[in-house]
């Protein structure tokens, strides 16, 4: 099928309205960038939901790691998209103004290198993250481990789909189908999402992050929607396969185990995080009950937005006091928020 | 977050492989899935995170043709 069809498919498409959620932040960014609402029939529209890690790590999170900031002899190394999200009274960049260090890097490989050339200095590393993500904190575990590093820890706030999918399921999300994370499956391989789209009688349909394969996904969707199939459908199978990386799912399970996590103006849900194991807690920065969740205004709708039950444009805050320069929530930080894309999109 | 770029393996180097991004050479830690020069990869966070398949186009033509003919 040609894309011209699935595009002018998805245009005239009248059937009934349809909501259909993409999880991931990198799909919400690529929607922005690429415009894609507006190729698609006033009766479809796309919701975002919980899938940006910067967005759902809760404020005793970035609490936690502020304090380590500021700690003698400790630098926190981070990716960028962390440094301005609000905790319960600054952020880490905040912080940096006050003498916190901080380290901004590529790869969290990176902090091997730097942790070598200053041995008399701790280094914690910010490790948030989705299954995508976790197998590289994994990498990271083994080398140190297997070079002998020792002043090198993790605060992890690492976040499992699935379980926080099953919670909006559960809460009667409004949405009819899910565009499902293409490099999460990549990992964990398409057939992770097939026990709820059973349970939920609601279609997943599996998506890389290009224009062409996010409408090719989102056709597919409709198409899976109309015809009441709750299935999951691979539409990324260059890089997703039913059953993933097998290599590096091993990886996580031999470093990391499931526990109870925090999501930003969600709360605890059971089984939907990972820390390290017992045996490898010397490599942990004190990720355990990092829980407590306070908003930097009380007006900020984040966590609606995060669930799918508000678009961005819609909280009272968005465009007023809220934006990428002075952000209020952590949707408008981070560039994969829904709130920044929407505004960034101008919408 | 989630971002990962496609590439190609031009070098392997102990635990690393140099993988070319449309001319661009990054180094990037091989250990998540058994790579050799030549393969085209995804690249995530300095990681080689899954091989890309450059065979599976097909298989998506014929989801495409499945999908199409649902009613």
């Amino acid at each position: 099928m040609e894309l011209e069809a699935v595009k002018a498919y998805l245009k005239a498409y009248d059937g009934p309205e349809l909501s259909i959620m993409e999880v991931c932040g990198s799909h919400t960014a690529a929607i922005a960038e690429n415009g894609i609402p507006g190729l698609l029939s006033p009766k479809l529209s796309l919701v975002s939901g919980p899938g940006c890690p910067v967005c759902v790590t809760p404020s005793a999170y970035i609490d936690r790691l502020t304090a380590l900031a500021l700690e003698e002899g400790v630098t926190v190394v981070t990716f960028g998209d962390l440094l301005r999200v609000p905790g319960s009274s600054r952020s880490l960049g905040m912080a940096q103004g006050e003498g916190a260090r901080v380290e901004m890097v590529y790869s969290p490989m990176d902090v091997i290198a730097l942790a070598k050339k200053e041995p008399g200095r701790q280094f914690v590393f910010a490790a948030v993250g989705f299954e995508t993500t976790t197998p590289v904190y994994a990498l990271l575990v083994q080398a140190l481990t297997e070079e002998g590093v020792e002043n090198v820890r993790l605060l992890t706030a690492l976040k499992t789909m699935p379980p926080v999918i099953d919670y909006l399921c559960a809460n009667g999300a409004p949405v009819q189908g899910f565009l499902a994370p293409g490099h999460v499956c990549a990992v964990t391989g398409s057939k992770i999402f097939a026990g709820l789209a059973e349970s939920y009688r609601v279609p997943f349909g599996v998506s890389g992050f290009g224009a062409e394969e996010i409408l090719i996904a989102l056709y597919g969707l409709v198409k899976m929607c109309e015809s009441g199939r709750a299935e999951v459908r691979n539409f990324y199978p260059s890089v997703v396969t039913e059953d993933g990386n097998l290599k590096a799912k091993a990886l996580v399970e031999k470093y990391f185990t499931e526990t109870d996590a925090a999501w930003r103006g969600i709360g605890r849900i059971e089984r939907s995080g990972l820390v390290l194991r017992e045996e490898y807690s010397r490599y942990d920065a004190g990720s355990l009950g990092l829980d407590e969740d306070q908003k930097k205004n009380q007006a900020c709708c984040c966590d609606r937005v995060l669930m799918g039950r508000m678009r961005a444009q819609e909280c009272p805050l968005f465009k007023t006091v809220c934006s990428p320069m002075n952000p209020q929530g952590a949707c408008m930080v981070s560039t994969e928020g829904a709130c920044f894309s929407y505004y960034m999109r101008g919408a | 977050m989630c971002v990962a770029l496609p590439g190609k393996v031009i070098e392997l180097q102990g635990a690393d492989a140099v993988v070319d991004f449309n001319g661009n050479q990054v180094k990037a830690r091989a250990g998540l899935v058994d790579v050799q020069v030549g393969d085209y990869v995804l690249v995530h966070a300095g990681c080689i995170l899954q091989k890309v398949s450059t065979e599976e186009a097909e298989n998506l033509n014929a989801l495409m043709d499945e999908v199409g003919a649902w009613s």
